[in-house]
């Protein structure tokens, strides 16, 4: 017998079986724990409370609405990654979040097929086709809200219903698109100034605490301030988003809004503009999605005052009473030149001499 | 017995620091110093051989040195032109010529503990010395933690041979010669990472002008703990160490900068200083620095402690800078008082996959499965072992690895404690460039890279500036081995350098 058989049997003696099996990567070989599953089903739970609050509020029909819109970006998801031979990757709830956003930007009273024509638009169009999660260039709820505004004009921009605080949630059920309810608060300040909104609502600080807290009509998940707030803030803290986005688009339209807003220069109401529509949701959730938007924080601050400048040029100038899914939508495809434009500082560039 | 009791003392001591890290005398007294760019937070599991005294593992019956284990020239040994071995061993020539480093062995020679066994000359590298006494049994190739294999010189235990004894002599009669020739002739190289050649590092040339010397006690990597303890045991040791360097470099200023969550350890250097005889002449000062990865980089610790940044590509040299590991200031004092050549070193053995964890005295050249015996085997749920700490270490396929001189640690991670799972497409965050010390994107160095454009890469600075220090690929949500990706795009910048400059030696042999 030979030296290397011998010491072959030496060597398959001392080794017991799990050590001719250890795993060799590449370091590091501890990672943290946040995972892209972690971050996406936690930003989906900061949007659960808006959801609750216009059930209660808009009746039952916004979660059916939502329901809709997420089991259908899901599927159609799932559908064309199969179809596409692509690894099926609906566990990391970025199609749920689409869903949630998507539905949260359309009126509470829309037919209950729409959402799933917008989720095509959304997932297939947007996300899929351009290389899955990560190759987007539009926000994909906002490309599937845009679609869906192009092509039902009446039922989007029409079918907005009056808060009533009571515990039918059964109250707009069946009532259809024929029936228009109420007008969004955007709309009437459009067309009959701050005056229109005090007759509706009463005295300002009504108007501020019904803003403040969600009690007026919109959109199915734009409401709520105080509760996307709270979601953001959530996302804040736990480092999931840092403050430059939603706070220089906040800023933005609260500066111009004060600035070009009323009928004299530095006559508009700030605080309005900033709870109307759907700033707070666009600025915590929208603007702040990771694939859109640059990962600089100057850059960040660029994008942000971009989309707060095109939401109150369309706000006031456009067609529209609403102007934040295109204002970012608008900025999205400038996230690629922005990070380009504001590289993070080497360590050397600040090298003493 | 009033070692142990001592022990006792300082451990109690030590537990209360440590439940209260945030109100602590170390804490409360001062701004941590710290440096501003980047870095992240790894879970720093030290509790496991934190607490755990020096032990020393008996010789084992043979060692394996390879023969580089520094910075510098190559070490091959010329195979004998007569003898066509069947497997890939080499054998020793009789000082073949052509070869960089000189065997001063044949083999069936005997050599005792310490004995010179191999030398680089002048040339950048390190001198070899026999970890234990035996019979020299041939070079053959080793498995190696980085290199794949690598030659290695085996020697077999004779149980009779002698241990040296050491005769400790006062530094300060000697010349700055007299004290390079020391670190020369004992072989260090630089404990902290690469392997430097500790000699080479300090005798700087005249015309370069410097100030400061920094210490690295700050042992960032999680698990790791063998210069903790070194700052417990030795921190006399450590500041001669540090007065013999000083020395050497003609300077005045040291700082020793020590992570935040070792208070014993700086107390008892602050204490060390204290009772310095010297103190007049030399200046040190124990810097508590920030618990923050990677703060023991020289980049980092140099920018901690004092303010200054190294440019890209320049020495730290160039900022008046010298720095060194702890752990190596206190082999450089054993080498230039007691003449101790570097053939042992403390290593930290730590993971929930081994048996008993330790801080471990061992030989160099000792093979990791005689220290997995020793500590009493592994765990059937060893799921990898690691050479080094787990954010910069390398991880091996089998035990039959010798320990280097640069070998910190040696980690038995489970299943749960490493991270295994498949990655997916970058979705653009920005958390890598957030953790990235030195400014770079490595999202982007990842995405040219799958995309096949690794040769573009070198505009984002990873050349001159990545050590890989695993900040990105820890915080990456995607967890995309953003490492490895970073290793194929210098390899590919590489690769094209050579093919731009072939294309223009081919160019001007035509224009001929």
């Amino acid at each position: 017998m030979d030296k290397a058989s011998a010491e072959k049997t030496i060597i398959g003696r001392v080794e017991s079986p799990h050590l001719s099996n250890l795993s060799v990567a590449v370091s590091p070989h501890i990672k943290n724990d946040v995972t892209v599953e972690k971050i996406m089903w936690t930003v989906s739970a900061c949007l659960m409370p808006p959801l609750i609050l216009s059930v209660f509020i808009f009746g039952f029909q916004t979660l059916i609405i939502t329901a809709v819109s997420v089991i259908s970006c899901v599927v159609i998801e799932a559908i064309s990654q199969k179809s596409f031979r692509q690894p099926i990757m609906i566990k990391d709830g970025s199609a749920v979040i689409t869903g949630l956003l998507m539905a949260y930007t359309i009126p509470p009273n829309v037919p209950y097929w729409m959402p799933i024509l917008g989720a095509f638009m959304a997932i297939f169009i947007t996300k899929v086709i351009m290389g899955g999660i990560g190759y987007n260039i539009f926000n994909p709820a906002l490309i599937g809200r845009a679609f869906l505004l192009a092509t039902f004009p009446v039922a989007m921009t029409a079918t907005w219903v009056s808060p009533i605080r009571d515990n039918n949630l059964f109250k707009y059920m069946d009532s259809g698109v024929d029936i228009i309810t109420t007008a969004t608060p955007l709309y009437i300040i459009k067309h009959y100034g701050i005056s229109g909104l005090m007759e509706k609502f009463g005295s300002m600080s009504e108007i501020y605490t019904n803003f403040f807290f969600g009690f007026r009509p919109g959109c199915i998940g734009e409401t709520s301030a105080v509760l996307i707030l709270m979601g953001g803030i959530i996302l804040l803290y736990k480092k999931y988003i840092t403050w430059h986005i939603p706070v220089s688009m906040i800023l933005t339209v609260g500066l111009l809004s004060w600035v070009f807003g009323g009928p004299q220069w530095f006559s508009g109401n700030p605080f309005i503009a900033v709870l109307s529509g759907g700033i707070m949701l666009g600025a915590f959730f929208m603007a702040t999605d990771y694939v859109t938007s640059p990962t600089m924080k100057t850059g960040q601050i660029i994008f942000g005052i971009g989309v707060g400048a095109l939401t109150v040029l369309i706000r006031l100038k456009g067609g529209y009473p609403e102007g934040v899914c295109y204002a970012i939508l608008l900025m999205n495809p400038l996230t690629p030149a922005l990070d380009q434009w504001f590289r993070p500082k080497r360590f050397s560039e600040g090298a003493t001499q | 017995m009033n070692d142990l009791f001592a022990q006792c003392v300082y451990l109690k001591v030590y537990t209360n620091i440590k439940s209260y890290p945030q109100s602590g005398v170390f804490m409360a007294s001062q701004q941590l110093a710290t440096f501003p760019k980047g870095g992240v937070h790894p879970e720093e599991f030290k509790e496991i051989t934190e607490h755990l005294p020096i032990e020393i593992m008996p010789p084992p019956s043979e060692v394996s040195l390879f023969l580089k284990q520094h910075v510098g020239i190559s070490c091959e040994v010329v195979k004998k032109d007569s003898f066509i071995p069947p497997s890939p061993d080499y054998f020793l020539s009789d000082n073949a010529p052509g070869s960089l480093f000189e065997l001063h062995v044949k083999k069936r020679d005997r050599v005792n503990e310490a004995d010179l066994v191999g030398s680089v000359g002048k040339r950048l590298g390190a001198h070899l010395h026999a970890s234990i006494g035996g019979t020299i049994q041939g070079v053959s190739n080793t498995l190696h933690p980085m290199m794949g294999k690598a030659p290695a010189l085996i020697i077999s235990k004779d149980p009779e041979s002698k241990s040296p004894q050491f005769i400790e002599q006062d530094w300060k009669s000697f010349s700055k010669e007299d004290l390079l020739a020391r670190m020369n002739a004992a072989g260090i190289v630089g404990l902290g990472g690469a392997g430097f050649p500790a000699d080479f590092k300090v005798n700087v040339k005249p015309d370069v002008h410097l100030d400061t010397l920094i210490l690295n006690g700050s042992e960032c990597e999680p698990y790791l703990t063998c210069d903790h303890r070194v700052m417990l045991d030795y921190p006399r040791e450590i500041i001669e160490g540090a007065k013999i360097l000083m020395t050497i470099l003609g300077i005045k200023n040291c700082y020793i900068g020590v992570e935040a969550n070792k208070p014993d350890a700086i107390e008892r250097l602050n204490k060390a200083v204290q009772n310095d005889p010297d103190k007049k002449q030399f200046t040190i000062i124990v810097k508590p620095l920030e618990v923050k990865y990677p703060q023991g980089s020289a980049d980092q610790i140099m920018q901690s402690c004092t303010g200054r940044i190294r440019p890209s590509g320049k020495r730290s040299s160039s900022i008046g800078i010298i720095v060194q590991n702890v752990y190596t200031t206190k082999i450089i004092y054993d080498a230039v008082v007691f003449q101790k050549p570097f053939y042992e070193r403390i290593i930290t053995i730590s993971g929930k996959g081994i048996a008993r964890p330790a801080n471990l005295m061992v030989r160099i050249g000792t093979s990791i499965s005689d220290i997995v015996t020793y500590l009493g085997g592994t765990t059937p749920d060893l799921a990898r072992v690691i050479i080094g700490g787990p954010m910069m270490g390398f991880a091996i396929s089998s035990l039959h690895v010798p320990i280097t001189k640069t070998t910190a640690g040696v980690l038995f991670l489970t299943h749960d404690e490493i991270d295994d799972q498949p990655f997916g497409p970058c979705i653009r965050c920005g958390f890598c460039l957030q953790a990235c010390p030195m400014g770079l994107e490595p999202n982007n160095i990842s995405i040219f890279v799958e995309a096949g454009k690794g040769a573009q890469t070198e505009q984002f600075g990873l050349m001159n500036d990545c050590f890989e220090c695993g900040s990105c690929a820890f915080v990456c949500p995607a967890k995309r081995p953003l490492v490895q990706f970073i290793r194929l795009a210098r390899l590919s910048v590489e690769k094209a350098k050579q093919e731009k400059e072939a294309k223009l030696k081919q160019k001007q042999e035509e224009n001929k």
